[in-house]
């Protein structure tokens, strides 16, 4: 029934050709998005940027979770077999979630604080799956357990308000992966999370694209742990992508907006007294001419 | 400059009281910056609280330039020791001008020549005198923190309390305002306080810096030590790995601790 590639199958799970997004307001329009384009295969995709920069606008793009008033247009924005910009809404809402899921940033906002996150879990399975309560309960438990939540059944029973940040974004994990997508978007998933939770919640990220050969794409503003967590780095600053670069070349990009901000951030390795500042180059804001 | 000794702190009452704060006690000297670090809960910002006099409740020394302060704070205390907040959305009055706000705590502390220290406060802290007459709404991120950098500074205070002063904006306008902070610092040799769960803005800025884990000091060592990584207490070290990279051996360790 599947039509999705293989995991060993070169294909891109995601591809994406000249995006642009355009929000329409009464008296003037703002291009939030221009000319954006990537391919995603089975592998961490970062897309780093400033806030207001346009990344995670791209993120909700591929699942069409944009307000009214944006309108998407691409040359292509292709999703394995499915056409992201011409699937009907019914089709697409068989992609969210089922096939592409996102995990947010936050997980005090984006849980539902008066239901346990076990039920939380467990809906999001019967949502796409056709099973009976006590099933549902089965999957979720393990699910749990697969992210390394160590009583699932004692967690099962909790709300929202009683699990810590690093439990909560776990949980928006497990819920985001219970119906084993193909592609993960996660906007920010860890920047609400102390530093060693952080990393604990990052490793369940990389086995999951190490042994299900998900694609993953990874929406941050930490170059520094973009750096050492994903493969590719896309570079966005003003709606379109300065530069694309294998993530452990970071040391050497080439664009002055890369650079800038690689140098402004404060480093564990060296002292500096005064950190460069990145002056903002009106030419960058220009669009590119393969844009045009 | 300041001195904290046997800092204690709780809440609640009885069975239920659950203590924040243990047997903190450091010493920042004049000119000195100095930096609290860890985890969320473990009691960083609370120290700064408790500095500042949002807390009363209390046990322990504090005492600033020698003078021991108590639980109920004179107005001279404030021309000393002023705060920066986290948040600049949060920490700005959203109906107030920039005017309004930056003349509040001279009007409080009756003094003259509002006008003239508005306008170089405003300079100094890298802000364009037409922001004087805009509402917080108006401003960038970074522009706000500006601002409540200039409210801080305005009475001339000794000390600075900085709780995450950039953890709220973009890292190329945190570099900005860190560049702020360090040249002010040098201007008017101020001491700082800053805490931030951050380890390579707290080792960027400050002389020192303690490690606060669960309401407790693990350690206080000096920036060269945590540059070059020669900290003694396995969780600094812990803190060290998990901050300078993703590392799954480190994940995996974390993981079965």
């Amino acid at each position: 029934m599947s039509l999705i590639p293989e995991a060993n199958d070169a294909r891109p799970l995601i591809e994406v050709h000249n995006l642009w997004v355009r929000y329409q307001m009464r008296y003037l329009s703002m291009d939030a998005v221009r000319g954006v384009s990537f391919s995603l295969g089975r592998e961490k995709l970062a897309i780093v940027g400033e806030s207001g920069s346009g990344k995670s606008t791209v993120g909700r793009a591929l699942l069409r979770l944009l307000s009214e008033n944006a309108r998407i247009t691409a040359d292509e924005m292709r999703f394995a077999d499915v056409d992201l910009l011409k699937a009907s809404e019914r089709k697409m809402q068989k992609v969210r979630g089922a096939r592409i899921s996102m995990i947010l940033q936050d997980p005090k906002y984006s849980l539902n604080p008066v239901i346990t996150v076990g039920e939380q879990i467990a809906e999001a399975y019967r949502v796409h799956f056709k099973v009976g309560r006590k099933d549902a309960r089965q999957r979720t438990l393990q699910m749990l357990e697969a992210v390394k939540i160590r009583s699932p059944e004692r967690v099962y029973d909790l709300y929202p308000h009683q699990v810590s940040g690093g439990m909560g974004q776990r949980v928006m994990i497990a819920m985001m992966l219970i119906a084993e997508p193909d592609v993960i978007i996660a906007d920010e998933p860890t920047s609400a999370l102390d530093v060693t939770v952080r990393l604990q919640v990052l490793a369940i990220l990389d086995d999951l694209v190490r042994e299900r050969g998900i694609g993953l794409i990874f929406i941050s503003h930490d170059l520094n742990l973009v750096r050492s967590f994903c493969d590719r780095v896309l570079i966005m600053y003003g709606g379109q992508v300065m530069e694309t670069i294998a993530a452990k070349d970071l040391d050497n990009v080439q664009h002055p907006y890369s650079r800038g901000l690689l140098n402004s951030l404060p480093s564990l390795d060296m002292r500096r007294d005064i950190l460069p500042v990145l002056n903002r180059d009106p030419e960058w804001m220009k669009l590119k001419e393969e844009n045009a | 400059m300041i001195e904290v000794n046997n800092l204690e702190l709780s809440f609640g009452e009885g069975a239920g009281s659950q203590q924040v704060l243990c047997d903190i006690s450091f010493a920042v000297g004049k000119n000195e910056v100095f930096g609290l670090v860890g985890e969320s809960g473990c009691g960083k910002s609370t120290v700064l609280r408790c500095i500042a006099g949002l807390y009363d409740h209390w046990t322990g020394a504090i005492s600033v330039d020698g003078r021991p302060i108590g639980k109920t704070l004179e107005k001279s205390h404030f021309r000393q020791i002023q705060m920066v907040f986290q948040d600049p959305y949060g920490s700005l009055h959203p109906k107030h001008t920039i005017n309004a706000t930056l003349s509040a705590p001279l009007k409080i502390h009756k003094v003259d020549g509002i006008d003239r220290r508005i306008s170089g406060i405003l300079d100094q802290v890298g802000l364009p005198l037409s922001c004087r007459f805009r509402y917080p709404h108006q401003l960038s991120g970074g522009q706000r923190q500006r601002v409540a950098i200039a409210r801080a500074l305005i009475l001339n205070p000794k000390l600075l309390l900085l709780d995450e002063p950039t953890s709220a904006l973009d890292v190329s306008v945190q570099a900005e305002i860190l560049n702020l902070l360090a040249e002010i610092r040098r201007e008017r040799e101020l001491s700082y306080v800053m805490v931030s769960h951050d380890l390579a803005v707290i080792s960027h800025l400050c002389d020192r810096l303690a490690v606060m884990r669960q309401g407790r000091i693990e350690e206080i060592l000096d920036r060269d030590t945590m540059l070059t990584g020669q900290m003694k207490g396995e969780y600094t070290r812990t803190l060290y790995d998990a901050s300078r990279r993703y590392d799954r051996t480190v994940a995996q360790a974390l993981a079965g601790s």
